[in-house]
């Protein structure tokens, strides 16, 4: 089968720093990695290929470097990549990203399978996954934590809802979301990391893609950023340290007045 | 024809509206009100009562847009999304609100692909932009490290999905009976995406795993040293009527179920009171719960970072402080009991 993975380079969150001046994000010094929730997808569709066989393509849009992005995807067990890069798609929403990948995905041809992550960590949408879907009138499966079964022709899932677990069955091609519970993402191999080294991307842009320019980049998004703020983390609590029986005592009373308090008993 | 009107989009199950639906009342009617223009809620359903969905109009809507069969029973996102469009093109409303569940999450990017509608996620903020109208949607990302607000200058509908629980139900005023209307659309089959079927359903016996819809969460960290613990966390839940919830490393250690995950690779909560028992509150875990009304922390280290965002902090062993704390909660239950 035939399997294409949307993915996206992100910063590593766990290192991210605001200007203070400007409430902008610092990029310079911040590593730059596969978002964590893409791992899941890639993985589920290595799996997928180990146990009865498939091509799968990582397609990203994005900066030269999110080239990094897709050889580690390569590395893990992915066979080639796709890099959308240039000019044109700077300052992409969700529309126009949803828009392009559909694009890229059309390029592509037959194909029987998207796999995408929940989400992105950095813009933490989870729009594009059903959006790609959306523009290429695929059905679709979104937070699915199990692939129960696929044939040639359909793929049966199990998608997590706030109830519980949702069993689906849909034709193939779909479009697949994964959440975290479906697989636990393998590292690259030093073989993988030796492969990935030697395959070639293929790099598009508008020149070389069937794509309308005025729906792409910030032109092509309906929504616009009008400003960006720090929020202030720290609260300032009461705290009360616990050493012996009567410390103990003291803490759980002045917990219980504060739920009182607060009006939660 | 211009657009006008501000839409909630509510949810039922099993035939009962769920109360994230009145949540989106509140948000709507504070909206309705500055733009001066009507409230409407779309429900989507397989079947309900008439007098529940009249319970949209006792609490905010001046319209219900109801599309209610069998074969809408389950959420398909192919189908909710073509009604959806068929409404918007009908009535044209010019802001839309989901909620950011599961279903608002699939739906509102299915539906604003294909009618080049400006959409942002789980918003925590909306206002409206003065002189211009326009929505203003303000939302943390980058795990909870910016907010940032978004509008769409130009595209109509404005469409947001609103993080649940960061607001209250709007409260039920019996004066509104009778002062809404309730627009019954017959469902056409051209609309419904038959390629899509739900052939099971299972959930964990006993286990509550709507972390999002809980008014309490109590979490348990990798602190807790091992499996067994989460019984500790379990029980305080239980006293204080809500739900567990737990990190990400006892999760990846099998102490615990997915569904239960706060965080950044998990969900993201907004209940009244969390409480977080041997987290010590990587920049992941708090993207996941930040936004609670009041925060708790238990932990021994003291320079833990989650007491950085606590209300109210305990430094000690948990499994001297929990114990204690489940034991006083008991008898203050059996007090509020007699």
């Amino acid at each position: 089968m035939k399997i294409i993975i949307p993915i996206k380079q992100v910063p590593e969150t766990s290192n991210v720093k605001i200007d203070e001046e400007t409430g902008t994000i610092v990029r310079e010094g911040v590593e730059s990695i596969v978002n964590p929730l893409d791992l899941y997808a890639i993985e589920a569709g290595i799996q997928l290929k180990e146990e009865r066989g498939a091509e799968i393509t990582v397609v990203s849009m994005g900066p030269p470097s999110a080239e990094k992005a897709l050889k580690e995807a390569i590395a893990m067990g992915c066979d080639d990549g796709i890099l959308i890069s240039g000019k044109e798609f700077a300052g992409s929403d969700t529309w126009a990203t949803s828009y392009t990948i559909s694009r890229a995905v059309k390029k592509l041809g037959k194909f029987d399978l998207i796999l995408t992550g929940e989400r992105a960590t950095d813009g933490e949408t989870g729009q594009v996954g059903p959006g790609i879907a959306s523009f290429l009138d695929l059905p679709v499966s979104t937070y699915t934590s199990r692939i129960v079964e696929v044939t040639e022709v359909s793929i049966v899932v199990e998608r997590l809802i706030e109830e519980g677990y949702e069993m689906l069955r849909m034709p193939l091609p779909a479009l697949v979301s994964v959440v975290k519970e479906i697989c636990f993402p393998r590292l690259p191999t030093l073989r993988g990391k030796q492969k990935a080294k030697k395959t070639e991307l293929a790099r598009w842009n508008a020149d070389n893609m069937d794509i309308e320019r005025s729906a792409l980049g910030l032109n092509g998004s309906p929504t616009r950023v009008v400003k960006i703020e720090t929020p202030k983390v720290t609260r300032s609590g009461e705290v009360v340290r616990v050493t012996d029986e009567e410390s103990l005592a003291d803490a759980v009373e002045r917990f219980l007045t504060f739920l009182r308090k607060k009006g939660i008993l | 024809m211009s657009y006008q009107g501000v839409w909630t989009l509510a949810e039922a199950n099993d035939g009962e509206i769920k109360i994230v639906s009145y949540e989106l009342l509140t948000r709507g009617r504070e909206l309705a009100d500055k733009l001066r223009c009507e409230l409407a809620s779309v429900l989507i359903c397989g079947r309900i009562d008439e007098k529940d969905a009249e319970e949209l109009i006792l609490r905010g809507a001046d319209r219900v847009y109801l599309v209610s069969s069998p074969e809408l029973e389950h959420f398909v996102v192919g189908s909710y999304s073509n009604i959806l469009i068929d409404l918007i093109e009908r009535y044209r409303p010019e802001v839309i609100l989901s909620a950011a569940t599961t279903t608002g999450r699939t739906l509102m990017p299915h539906a604003a692909v294909k009618i080049k509608a400006g959409l942002t996620a789980d918003c925590t903020e909306l206002d409206i932009e003065e002189g211009t109208g326009n929505l203003l949607q303000t939302r943390p990302a980058i795990g909870g490290n910016i907010m940032a607000t978004i509008k769409t200058p130009e595209c109509r509908p404005q469409m947001a999905t609103v993080r649940p629980k960061s607001t209250r139900p709007a409260p039920r005023n019996e004066n509104r009976r009778g002062r809404g209307e309730i627009i019954r659309i017959e469902l056409a089959p051209a609309l419904l995406d038959r390629r899509v079927e739900r052939i099971g359903f299972r959930k964990n016996p006993g286990e509550d795993i709507n972390i999002q819809g809980a008014d309490v969460v109590v979490s348990g960290g990798r602190g807790l040293g091992k499996k067994e613990n989460f019984a500790l966390i379990r029980k305080m839940a239980e006293l204080l009527h809500g739900v567990v919830g737990a990190s990400r490393e006892t999760v990846d250690r099998g102490w615990i179920s997915y569904p239960h995950q706060v965080g950044l690779s998990g969900k993201t909560v907004t209940p009244k009171l969390y409480i977080a028992v041997g987290i010590s509150g990587a920049i992941q875990h708090l993207a996941g719960m930040k936004t609670a009304d009041i925060i708790v922390a238990i932990n021994k280290d003291p320079d833990a970072p989650i007491f950085r965002v606590a209300d109210f902090g305990i430094i000690g062993d948990f499994l001297e402080v929990v114990p204690q704390i489940n034991q006083s909660l008991a008898k203050e239950g059996e007090r509020s009991e007699v």
